[in-house]
């Protein structure tokens, strides 16, 4: 943690909680968010990502704790803070009565930038989009993909120092993900402070530099993907399906054959650094797994190391 | 408790296939039935608010300036409680087979899903049909009860007024089905129907005054409209307004025809649709 | 191609306004709001926005001219006998600048609020609350006024226009339809489905056919009275038909200020409203 002395912290958060009533959403989490940087927030639903990101927004005010953006102070900066943030809401929230470039146009506007300005610059966004061909096109009529894309477009026309995307490919198809995802990587070259949130981990591994796992309003682990895999995981998982009724005998005899057992309702993982000698291993014992497979670990066992359950239940 | 399945042994395809259309009716009469209040107070609500700011309101305008003798020598409250009647008849239809039809379409698509067990598309519009009519029924008797008690209708007229109501009811669901069987989107279209037919049909079918009293280039606008021929079937059967020898065959085969070629349109556009 | 300047205008912008009171909640920005509507406006369907227009014109001949020919004349406020046409030719006016003003203020809204959600979309930008409440009532009470423009084009031809005075009654019409603007935003904002909507609905017709409209409140009995005196749409006919039949008396002025508390009540709520909504 040494070279972040050096960086500047763009989001700093200490002790940060949000209440609804007897409900703790975010429970007294700390993180920075430095210049330039790939930050992910990583969590189940409801595992307050969103809430803190609306907080970040400073649409929603915090209980208790530190909360700066770019020094400033959410609670009465509010408008001065967005004016830097470019937002990407889940469900993309588009104004589905426009056009394509009327949404861009109009969004502009709302942040009072001239209409002179935002001509070019919706250009230029409609082509980062990928979106020039369907600019007349109302936005309730684009693919997934494609509101997506407009939504991040949107979310740019202010040239936000950071760009605050929450759940930025949930709902598409892998072609689809594989296209934001580019945009996104171009987006950090030209220096944008990209903060996002997700529940996929290929999604973390694929995009961020340094997240935070949560868990019920509280950060369970910090680091970057490959940090937090070495940390809390092994190199490689055996799943073994035996049927649903005899997983759990299977796995009392399986026990000792690895460093770490999971039994799931419908699987046994088996945590170790030597995936397919383990396997054969337990093969030549006289077991006889429906389907096996050894893979490399992922942010998915880090999660289910440090929570007990798995990410989507 | 464990999922007990024996694959295939359930269902006795003869009787899937039977009656499809009432089970359609089943299903959309029950899920009426959470809106129940809505249902009562929208169907009914609306022609009593009318019955008493035109009937009473108004009519008490009108009947002090013809001196008591009121028009076509029935007071004012009298002569427009057919009209009312047939417009609530009307309307109660029409509130079935546009925004829950278009629903089963486009929105929650439940038709597709209807369409995948053994009901076909035909036995998907007559039960939509029936929901319809049973609706359009149902606030059509409430209503009759409040201008009875009203003295708008004498006793003796009751079942022939529910039977012209409900033919115009038919009459203008069968239409209006077919149409919304043909939109693939909203785009406002019920409103513009609602405001530049529905509206239009409601103040100048000779409901409020007699079709007579328009100009003459005008009149052509209620002869072809439903409500305009159950009214005059109404009239005469509730207090014995006179129609010209055959009218009233011609009122009644307008409105039966109505239905029928209407459906006529319906079916198959229905077929054409589930079967994309 | 995304050019990353030190300090963008969207902050410099935001900047300059941050020392004003309430800067967290109203940027000065509602006119945005406008120009957002007048685009959806422009490729919406047009025949939807005419018939706002052309509904009270359908009342006027069939209730006017049609039941006017049993009605012949009655009595206006101050005794003077009015063709029936002329009687109700300004409550249609209030009507259809009420109507006008509540489409935009209730249904609209209430679709942004729940399933577009571009209130929340808006929110994130560096507009406050206060923009977007008076940004949308703006937009609505402008529809109430181009459609009682619209339907004073037809009524005044037509000689149902008795007095100069009624050239009064478009501005008239249009405080009418910022007070149901605001109030019908203001409601919007604590509804929360379809059911709860259709009792707005359920509500103005019947408002609509006792306000005085097309019958003298005079004919109810005096409790009743004094309920339907207290609607706004009866204070509105009554304003309106002040004018346009050349009334004038205190009572105008009763009204005036009846529908500036509506106002200003229905937009102080709907801020607060917008605000405990969307930024908690």
């Amino acid at each position: 943690m040494s070279k972040s002395v050096e960086r500047e912290a763009v989001i700093r958060a200490r002790s940060l909680t949000k209440k609804y009533k007897d409900f703790v959403a975010v429970d007294g989490i700390d993180f920075d968010v430095y210049r330039g940087e790939s930050f992910g927030l990583l969590g189940p639903n409801g595992a307050g990502k969103s809430t803190t990101m609306k907080m970040i927004t400073s649409v929603s005010q915090r209980t208790s704790g530190e909360l700066t953006i770019l020094g400033k102070e959410p609670n009465n900066q509010g408008p001065e803070i967005r004016a830097h943030l470019g937002v990407v809401p889940q469900k993309d929230m588009l104004d589905r009565e426009l056009k394509v470039w009327e949404n861009l146009v109009t969004y502009g506007r709302y942040f009072g930038l001239p209409r002179k300005w935002l001509k070019t610059k919706v250009e230029e966004l409609l082509e980062f989009a990928q979106l020039t061909e369907k600019r007349n096109e109302k936005a309730d009529d684009l693919s997934g993909g494609m509101q997506r894309r407009l939504a991040i477009a949107r979310g740019l026309i202010n040239e936000p120092e950071i760009l605050l995307l929450d759940e930025p490919t949930t709902g598409l198809d892998p072609q689809a993900r594989h296209i934001l995802w580019d945009r996104l990587f171009r987006l950090k070259e030209q220096g944008v402070t990209l903060v996002l949130t997700t529940h996929y981990m290929d999604e973390a591994e694929q995009l961020c530099d340094r997240i935070i796992v949560m868990d019920k309003g509280k950060i369970m682990a910090e680091g970057s993907p490959a940090e937090l895999i070495r940390k809390y995981s092994s190199k490689e998982v055996v799943e073994l399906r035996f049927g649903t009724d005899k997983n759990e005998g299977v796995a009392k005899q399986l026990e000792g054959k690895s460093e770490r057992i999971e039994l799931l309702p419908d699987r046994i993982l088996l945590y170790t650094d030597k995936g397919e000698a383990l396997l054969t291993s337990i093969l030549d014992s006289g077991l006889h797994p429906v389907t096996s497979l050894v893979r490399r670990s992922s942010l998915e066992d880090v999660f289910l190391r440090l929570t007990g359950r798995t990410l989507v239940d | 408790m464990s999922l007990e399945f024996k694959p295939g042994s359930a269902v006795d395809p003869k009787r899937a296939v039977r009656f499809g259309a009432w089970r359609v009716a089943e299903y959309r009469f029950y899920a009426m039935s959470k809106w129940m209040t809505s249902v009562i107070v929208f169907g009914f609500g609306n022609p009593i608010l009318y019955l008493i700011s035109v009937g009473l309101g108004v009519g008490a305008l009108v009947d002090a300036n013809t001196g008591g003798g009121g028009i076509l020598g029935v007071p004012y409250i009298q002569f427009v409680a057919p009209a009312l009647l047939a417009s609530a008849a009307i309307q109660g239809v029409m509130d079935e087979v546009t925004f829950p039809t278009m629903d089963g379409f486009v929105w929650d698509k439940v038709f597709f899903a209807i369409n995948a067990t053994s009901v076909s598309a035909t036995q998907i519009a007559n039960g939509v049909m029936i929901v319809a009519l049973g609706r359009g029924l149902f606030t059509t008797v409430l209503y009759l009860g409040v201008l009875l008690a009203f003295g708008a209708v004498p006793l003796t007229s009751v079942l022939p007024l529910l039977f012209t109501s409900m033919l115009a009811g038919w009459g203008w669901a069968s239409v209006m089905l077919a149409i919304t069987a043909r939109l693939e989107r909203d785009d406002g279209y019920f409103a513009i129907i609602g405001r530049f037919v529905i509206a239009p049909m409601f103040l100048f079918s000779g409901t409020f005054y007699p079709l007579e009293q328009m100009p003459l280039f005008l009149q052509p606008l209620g002869w072809i409209s439903p409500l305009w021929h159950s009214v005059q079937l109404g009239r005469h059967l509730s207090y014995g307004m006179e129609l010209a020898d055959g009218m009233l065959l011609v009122h009644l085969a307008y409105l039966a025809i109505m239905g029928m070629v209407g459906m006529r349109f319906v079916y198959p556009k229905f077929k054409e649709r589930l079967s994309r | 191609m995304i050019t990353q300047a030190l300090i963008t205008q969207a902050v410099a912008i935001a900047e300059k306004r941050a020392k004003r009171p309430g800067a967290s909640v109203y940027s000065g920005r509602a006119i945005t709001m406008i120009e957002r509507s007048l685009y959806a406006a422009k490729s919406s369907n047009w025949l939807i926005i005419i018939s706002g227009f052309v509904e009270p014109v359908l009342y006027l001949m069939a209730f006017g001219f049609g039941i006017g020919q049993l009605i012949g004349d009655i009595q206006d406020g101050s005794g003077n006998p009015v063709s029936y046409a002329a009687y109700i030719a300004p409550a249609l006016l209030a009507t259809s600048a009420m109507n006008g003003a509540l489409y935009d203020a209730t249904w609209n809204v209430f679709f942004k609020m729940h399933f577009s959600k571009v209130y929340q979309v808006m929110l994130s930008s560096s507009l406050g609350p206060m923009d977007v409440a008076l940004g949308e009532i703006s937009w609505a009470l402008i529809r109430g006024a181009t459609y009682s423009v619209g339907f004073m084009a037809i009524a005044w031809p037509l000689g149902l226009v008795t007095s100069a005075w009624g050239l009064l009654a478009i501005p008239a019409a249009t405080l009418i339809a910022f007070g149901f603007a605001s109030i019908g935003m203001a409601i919007t904002s604590y509804m929360k489905n379809f059911q709860q909507m259709n009792w707005v609905n359920f509500f103005l017709l019947p408002m609509f056919l006792f306000s005085g409209t097309f019958f003298p409140v005079s004919v109810y009995p005096e409790w009743i009275q004094v309920i339907v005196k207290a609607l706004p749409l009866c204070q509105g006919v009554d304003l309106v038909r002040s004018l346009m039949l050349g009334i004038i008396d205190i009572s105008v002025l009763g009204h005036i200020a009846y529908f500036v508390v509506m106002i200003v009540l229905g937009l102080s709520f709907t801020t607060v409203r917008l605000k405990a909504l969307f930024m908690r």
